[in-house]
């Protein structure tokens, strides 16, 4: 059976129930079957539908839970919305989703910091564009930062990067370094690879490719390539570059 | 080829014009040029006695032809090939093409009904084939007949019932005059069955319940109406045994997939093999790799008959490689277990009673936090087609090493037609290196040997000791094939097809196809040429030796 599709979301909701006060259980239930049964229409972040965010935690219609139950239950026909094949608790679990949804965008519309401040920060004292690029400007040997407001992760999660890169790298952004038969060690960030060969965009931002079989020595670097930022900028300036990252969703706006 | 194969060969052509009768099936091992049944014979060996393209002259295969499935699902059949017409599948669409050529003969378009649920994909197996007639098993849970030679539909049975779940995603097997089939679903509460179909008119002979009800052995291995909703699917072909006129089969999961709770007991007969009367549907014997699972571990596998020494004594045996991460050894005659040993990291098993049952490590059970098992959900192998090669002696089998989940259960109700799980294995590893089902468009692959890699590995079958590997650094769905000159063909996730030399895994030959390869590579001979085919992507792609 396929599972990997709601890995991300599960282990999503699983890492902020320390903030939240909805039974873990019913959330993650809820989740599943948002996938299943509204993603289709309403999109994943619950904004697809024009005029409906679900992650608004306000609905046009209707305002007890009860009512909102009923909506996903019966649809509403003349509008395009088909009934949804849920049991009542299905639906409850649902609207807990929802309801996390909406607490979890609230909190981060209100956390401190200034993100034109973090932008300052960003592309000043903290010269992260010297590896990282953000729409058409800076370097692209680090990750791409363009979406990285989309990409659901928390803010204590973008925080605890700048602090502590080691602490958790993103798999898709590992590097490796490759020894070729000319001896000179190339470092790059790891695009692919497979049982013969590697692929990499290495350190002057070139595409390359190597055949493992053909390689004196490669390896994973064990450690990020970024530098920690513990000490080096106030807690005033993280927490404006956190909603800098945050504010961050991709390249149209 | 060698020259009496051929002779064989032209002669069948000509004298039987494509008529296959149960003892052509039954011996299909002495016309390698064809392939009569979803394995290649009913042992399931996968192992062809084809001897044109050998350890030194793969290096020269190219390309003949690609059938372009026009289809975006996981592609798995594995083709029939009778007398230079091969016969596979586009979804749940049968073709007919020049095995020479790649032309099309014909296209059988099937459409399954809107209510067809699936956990995994629209997917089909493969075809089967008695005298002139095909048989083809639907995702919506029916088995059609199809006229061989025009296409044209003869027959349309309802297995079951598609909107609860059913579906069959497995080729056929062939018994006589019965064509056999079960159903999917294990994810959605059925309770699972073996069937068998009257070959000429599409009436039910027998029907083995998986799940057994009230009255039924087994059924006390069902707390309360758990029965009900038990699971117990099949969607991998079995094997047969002449001899005893034993057909063995491989049962799913028991339904809830991640909460036992709900179904107290052993959960008969879910994750076991079963042995059934060909003629009667009457269980002779089974054995249970897992009693009571929580994790999904179908035992789907093709069971694998070899006749060989052991302990010095001459026997017939059953060969499984489980999803279980165990290699199995069993009497096929009676179920006597004689061998289990694993063949990747786990930690769900600390040993096996006298009679073979698993005893569980502590703190196994699947709980609301999550528990950690190796190997994780997909397992240490799954329905991949494994290979013995009575040349080498050794067993092959696709394998995911270092495979772990954490699989947490939850409350839920059973609703018909829904998923029904009660629960969701997450991967240890944050962010999606984990390795889960076959895609389509795959992520870069970074991971790490340590996360997880899969392998082609060979094991001494008496003992299950590993001989050799060849690894990969990303999943394989890929079955294995061997031939009479030790040349190995599988693939994998990474896109490539190849060839190992199969007393080493010396890697021989290989070709990147850009898709993954989720099928069992098979061979045959059209013309005299012997040809290699193996689907990847969505296409299915056929090799040959180079004209000198």
């Amino acid at each position: 059976m396929r599972v990997i599709t709601l890995c991300a979301l599960v282990l999503l909701a699983g890492t902020l129930f320390a903030q939240h006060g909805a039974p873990r259980a019913d959330v993650e239930n809820g989740a599943m079957f948002y996938q299943r049964n509204c993603a289709v229409c309403h999109g994943p972040n619950g904004d697809v539908v024009a005029g409906v965010d679900l992650w608004s935690g306000k609905f046009r219609r209707v305002s007890t839970d009860s009512e909102i139950v009923g909506i996903m239950r019966n649809g509403i026909p003349d509008k395009g919305m088909p009934p949804a094949n849920l049991t009542e608790r299905q639906a409850e679990q649902i609207l807990a989703y929802l309801r996390f949804e909406a607490a979890e965008a609230a909190r981060i519309a209100a956390l401190p910091g200034n993100p034109a401040d973090g932008r300052a920060v960003f592309e000043g004292k903290g010269a992260c564009l010297n590896c990282h690029r953000v729409g058409t400007r800076g370097s692209r040997t680090g990750p791409d930062l363009t979406d990285i407001g989309s990409q659901r992760r928390t803010p204590e999660e973008l925080q605890r990067s700048i602090l502590d890169p080691n602490a958790d790298i993103n798999p898709q952004n590992r590097f490796v370094y490759v020894v070729p038969a000319d001896g000179k060690r190339i470092t790059g960030r790891l695009l692919n690879h497979d049982a013969f060969s590697l692929q990499i965009l290495d350190s002057e931002e070139r595409l390359r490719s190597f055949q493992k079989s053909k390689l004196r020595e490669f390896d994973f670097e064990k450690t990020s390539m970024m530098p920690s930022y513990q000490g080096k900028l106030t807690s005033a300036e993280i927490a404006d570059l956190v909603v800098y990252l945050l504010s961050l969703k991709g390249i149209t706006p | 080829m060698n020259v009496r194969i051929l002779l064989s060969s032209l002669l069948l052509a000509g004298s039987l014009a494509a008529q296959v009768p149960f003892d052509r099936i039954l011996r299909a091992d002495r016309e390698p040029h064809n392939w009569l049944t979803y394995s290649g014979t009913y042992k399931s060996q996968r192992y062809s006695t084809l001897d044109q393209i050998t350890r030194d002259n793969v290096k020269n295969l190219e390309l003949q032809w690609v059938f372009q499935a026009q289809y975006l699902d996981p592609y798995e059949p594995t083709p029939l090939v009778v007398d230079g017409v091969m016969y596979t599948m586009q979804g749940n669409d049968a073709v007919a093409l020049d095995a020479a050529t790649g032309r099309v003969y014909w296209m059988y378009r099937y459409t399954p009904s809107p209510d067809a649920r699936l956990c995994c994909g629209r997917i089909s197996r493969g075809l089967a084939i008695l005298d002139g007639t095909l048989f083809m098993a639907t995702v919506d849970a029916h088995l059609v007949a199809v006229d061989a030679k025009t296409g044209r539909p003869l027959w349309d049975v309802k297995v079951a019932r598609a909107e609860a779940g059913y579906s069959i995603t497995h080729a056929p097997l062939v018994i006589k005059d019965k064509v056999l089939v079960g159903s999917t679903g294990g994810e959605y509460g059925i309770r699972g069955f073996l069937a068998a179909y009257d070959a000429k008119t599409g009436k039910e002979a027998w029907r083995f319940n998986t799940v057994p009800g009230p009255g039924e052995a087994g059924h006390e291995t069902w707390g309360g109406d758990s029965w009900k909703t038990g699971g117990g699917s099949i969607w991998v072909t079995g094997s047969y045994d002449p001899e005893t006129n034993l057909t063995l089969w491989g049962v799913g999961n028991p339904g809830p997939d991640w909460n036992g709770d709900v179904r107290p007991g052993d959960n008969l007969y879910t994750c076991s093999v079963i042995a059934l009367d060909a003629d009667t549907g009457k269980l002779k014997w089974h054995y249970q790799f897992n009693p009571h699972n929580e994790f999904d571990w179908d035992a789907v596998q093709v069971p694998v008959l070899v006749d060989m020494d052991w302990q010095g004594q001459p026997r017939k045996l059953m060969l499984w490689a489980n999803r279980n991460g165990f290699y199995y050894v069993l009497d096929r005659t009676t179920g006597e277990f004689l061998l289990g040993k694993n063949f990747v990291k786990q930690n769900w098993n600390v040993g096996f009673d006298e009679k073979g049952r698993p005893m569980m490590a502590p703190n196994t059970k699947s709980t609301y936090e999550g528990t950690l098992i190796f190997p994780g959900n997909q397992g240490g192998t799954n329905w991949y087609s494994p290979s013995y090669s009575p040349r080498t002696g050794l067993f092959y089998l696709s394998a995911w090493e270092n495979t772990s989940s954490i699989f947490a259960k939850r409350d839920q109700e059973y609703v018909e037609g829904q998923f029904y799980g009660s629960g969701q294995p997450r991967s240890p590893h944050p962010r999606g290196i984990g390795m889960g089902m076959p895609r389509l468009a795959q992520p870069p692959n970074t991971r790490m040997d340590e996360e997880n890699f899969s392998a082609v590995r060979a094991l001494d079958p008496r003992t299950g000791e590993r001989k050799w590997e060849f690894k990969m650094s990303n999943a394989t769905d890929s079955g294995i094939l061997t031939t009479a000159t030790d040349v190995l063909f599988s693939g994998g996730r990474e896109g490539y097809f190849y060839a190992l030399d199969a007393r080493n895994g010396e890697l021989l030959w290989k070709v990147n196809l850009g898709g993954i390869v989720a099928m069992g590579p098979m061979t045959y001979a059209a013309e005299g040429k012997q040809y290699v085919a193996v689907n990847a992507g969505n296409s299915l792609f056929v090799f040959a030796l180079r004209d000198e």
